[in-house]
């Protein structure tokens, strides 16, 4: 089979591709976007039928593809890290009801905050799921662990998450592929009391999941990924690495021989027997983990013996925070430091920015005009491009937390008095997870203004479609908003007046309006060009 | 054989088709790679970088140590100087000249250019003005690539050969544009 040159996320898509998968279910976010753009542009998954459609969001997709494994097919999720916080429900209670066709939950962290609010690290949810995780290190162990990890799903019936984190999912290396397996025949379920979640059933099935711990603990202790090393030259630091952090570690070394004793963690339960092994040897242990300080907290429940000094992100030896790199774990190790010159002081930050022509500015502009007599501190914001609103020279919004906050805050804050209270959100966004905060919102005859930013696509992400494309207007009428306060207008310079008046008009209206502004992304229709320049 | 490169710029200049190229052209010499790249967020119109590593030998990490980089390739001036730390002491900035300005306080380009001056090895020319005369706009990043090339040990066949791979689905034109962006850049003293 050829080699193929692939993102983190790509080979991840591949190997899933190759080891028969039947559906795809995902909603964008980076760093994970790339595994379903993948599927959508791969002429094998065209032939094959393979699901590759974008969900409304990150739950709807973690259900759907237990609907597919309930079926008997293989399936896969992807999403950000705070995307699981969507899907926390369905994610948690799937390792209860465990999946009859295998799937894969492949979560994308983003420690260093590169693109999102936070930096939470998915393997406490795997943990908290009591479910094996997978952490590939390179983009081979991604296309590898598809494979692996289907058969793991189906061996133990349980649903297995693949963590991966940004400078996998984003950085480019070589796959080799293996031979293709077909996709599984749908299949009826025999118990037919696996998804049945009653209390009676829950607890039993909790108590085999609670059983089932020891097998996942003996995988993990002979898994191909998990590389234990106890024999070294020197005893006196044993280093425990987890994911892409080992990679990080032969750089230090320049790829030779790593001096001190080494497990690389890429399988979890973590396998504790070998820690404790590698604690009894050496006189000092290290943990080198990309995220957050998951195992260095889990040992101090290894019940060690003795004291020996425990290094890592808890006691300083590394930052607390941030993605880990080559010069970091260098340092942590006591080795040589490296480093250039400094970067010049005339050097200034060049943050992101609204593209050039990009109709959120004339959505912005107009907004700021019509509520300047209000003074600033009343425009929630929410997830997008749109977020860069809060940029100079706009300043145009006061909030960003999760997908939807910016509808259900304002309503919050109308509920005090404050007026008036305006919720600014995509289009994807708000289908995403605004129409049940528009809900309340109606519910209660809220004074609120949502103004639902329509540049028809998932803008920050690339431009993916999203699921209420073309219905916004039948969505909010539906959901109950007056038809006379649904209004709509073209944000475009020329237009900054009427705008201005119209978003005046619904401040004025006592009860939820919603205003569309509608325009095209400046990148997609960009893109479109061209296709069409090519044909 | 290792070749440790950043490549620098602002969101949509054109770095990730230098580090196709380039990567194109290492693994025809049966070379490994290893290529960080930014998405998301920054893409709109802030700093981006990738980080480039080819060599004949097993690649571990995805990023490029600090201190070990053997060359910064920019298409924007600052955006090279960001890069600093990661350089070696022996390596090329190989760099655009032309800025992009798209914040409000870009420095003086003077004192920009006089950064340039404490560095050792550096190349700091106006692609734009070259792409421009040789009616090869969109191809800036090209020209720098042809600054660089002889500094990475590639010769100008290999990296043509990789440019009609790169961009043979884009039609005649585009290849025949780059081909003599890159002869361009690489005429560039």
């Amino acid at each position: 089979m050829e080699k193929l040159m692939l993102l983190g996320d790509e080979a991840l898509a591949q190997g899933a591709l190759d080891a028969g998968i039947s559906g795809f279910y995902g909603y964008p976010g980076t760093p994970s976007t790339e595994i379903i753009e993948y599927v959508q542009q791969s002429q094998q998954a065209i032939e094959h039928n393979v699901h590759r459609r974008w969900s409304s969001n990150e739950k709807t997709a973690m259900e759907t593809a237990l609907g597919m494994s309930f079926a008997g097919k293989r399936a896969m999720v992807t999403m950000k890290h705070v995307g699981l916080n969507v899907a926390a429900d369905p994610f948690m209670n799937s390792a209860m009801t465990g999946a009859h066709g295998g799937i894969l939950v492949a979560v994308a962290d983003d420690p260093s905050m590169h693109s999102s609010q936070n930096e939470q690290d998915s393997r406490y949810y795997g943990h908290f799921a009591m479910m094996p995780i997978l952490e590939p290190s390179n983009q081979q162990e991604c296309y590898d662990m598809a494979f692996y990890g289907f058969e793991l799903s189906e061996k133990y019936q349980i649903p297995v998450m693949i963590r991966l984190t940004t400078r996998l999912s984003h950085s480019r290396s070589g796959v080799q592929r293996r031979e293709v397996l077909p996709q599984k025949e749908m299949k009826k379920l025999d118990d037919l009391f696996q998804f049945m979640l009653l209390p009676a059933i829950a607890r039993k099935k909790y108590r085999k999941l609670i059983e089932m711990q020891k097998d996942f603990m003996a995988e993990s202790l002979n898994s191909p990924f998990n590389l234990v090393q106890l024999d070294a030259k020197d005893y006196s630091k044993g280093i425990i690495t987890t994911g892409l952090a080992y990679n990080y570690l032969r750089e230090a070394f320049e790829g030779k021989e790593i001096p001190y004793p080494t497990i690389k963690v890429c399988q979890y339960p973590p396998p504790v027997e070998k820690i404790h092994q590698l604690y009894e040897k050496c006189d000092s242990l290290y943990f080198l983990e990309e995220g957050m300080p998951i195992l260095e907290e889990l040992a101090k429940g290894f019940g060690f013996k003795g004291q020996k000094p425990i290094h890592g992100r808890l006691d300083g030896t590394l930052d607390r925070d941030g993605e880990l790199n080559p010069n970091k774990v260098t340092a942590a190790l006591g080795l040589p430091k490296k480093y250039g010159k400094d970067i010049p002081e005339i050097v200034v930050p060049r943050p992101p920015a609204l593209c050039v022509g990009c109709p959120h500015a004339d959505s912005f502009i107009a907004l700021n005009n019509a509520i300047e007599e209000y003074g600033r501190g009343h425009v929630f914001g929410d997830i997008g491009c749109y977020t860069l609103g809060f940029m100079p020279p706009y300043n145009a919004i006061n909030s960003c937390v999760d997908m939807g906050a910016s509808i259900t805050m304002a309503k919050g804050a109308a509920d005090s008095g404050l007026f008036p209270a305006i919720a600014v959100i995509g289009d994807s966004t708000f289908t995403h997870s605004g129409m049940t905060g528009l809900l309340d919102c109606i519910y209660d005859k809220s004074n609120v203004v949502v103004i639902i930013l329509d540049n028809s696509t998932t803008a920050m992400t690339g431009g993916q479609d999203y699921t209420a494309f073309g219905k916004l207007e039948d969505i909010c009428l539906g959901l109950g908003v007056e038809k006379e306060h649904i209004r709509s207008f073209f944000p475009f310079v020329k237009n900054h007046e009427e705008m201005t008046k119209i978003y005046k008009e619904e401040i004025a209206y006592e009860g939820v309006s919603v205003i569309i502004p509608r325009r095209e992304c400046v990148q997609t229709m960009k893109k479109k060009f061209k296709a069409e320049a090519k044909k | 054989m290792k070749k440790d490169i950043i490549l620098a710029g602002v969101g949509g200049q054109g770095i990730l088709t230098i580090a196709t190229i380039l990567g194109q052209a290492a693994l025809s010499r049966g070379w490994q790679l290893k290529q960080a790249e930014v998405h998301g967020m920054s893409q709109r119109g802030g700093d981006v970088q990738s980080h480039l590593r080819l060599s004949d030998q097993e690649i571990h990490s995805d990023l490029i140590t600090m201190g070990d980089a053997d060359m910064i390739l920019s298409v924007e001036p600052m955006e090279a100087l960001r890069y600093l730390p990661y350089l070696h002491e022996d390596g090329w900035i190989i760099t655009n000249s032309n800025p992009f300005k798209n914040i409000g306080n870009y420095p003086e380009e003077d004192q920009l250019f006089a950064e340039f001056k404490k560095i050792k090895n550096h190349v700091l020319f106006d692609a734009d003005a070259i792409a421009k005369e040789i009616k090869a706009t969109r191809s800036m990043n090209v020209v720098v690539l042809g600054a660089a090339i002889k500094h990475l040990g590639f010769s100008e066949a290999e990296i043509a050969q990789s440019i009609v791979a790169t961009f043979v689905n884009k039609g005649d034109k585009i290849v025949q544009d780059n081909l003599r962006a890159l002869k361009a850049g690489i005429e560039t003293k």
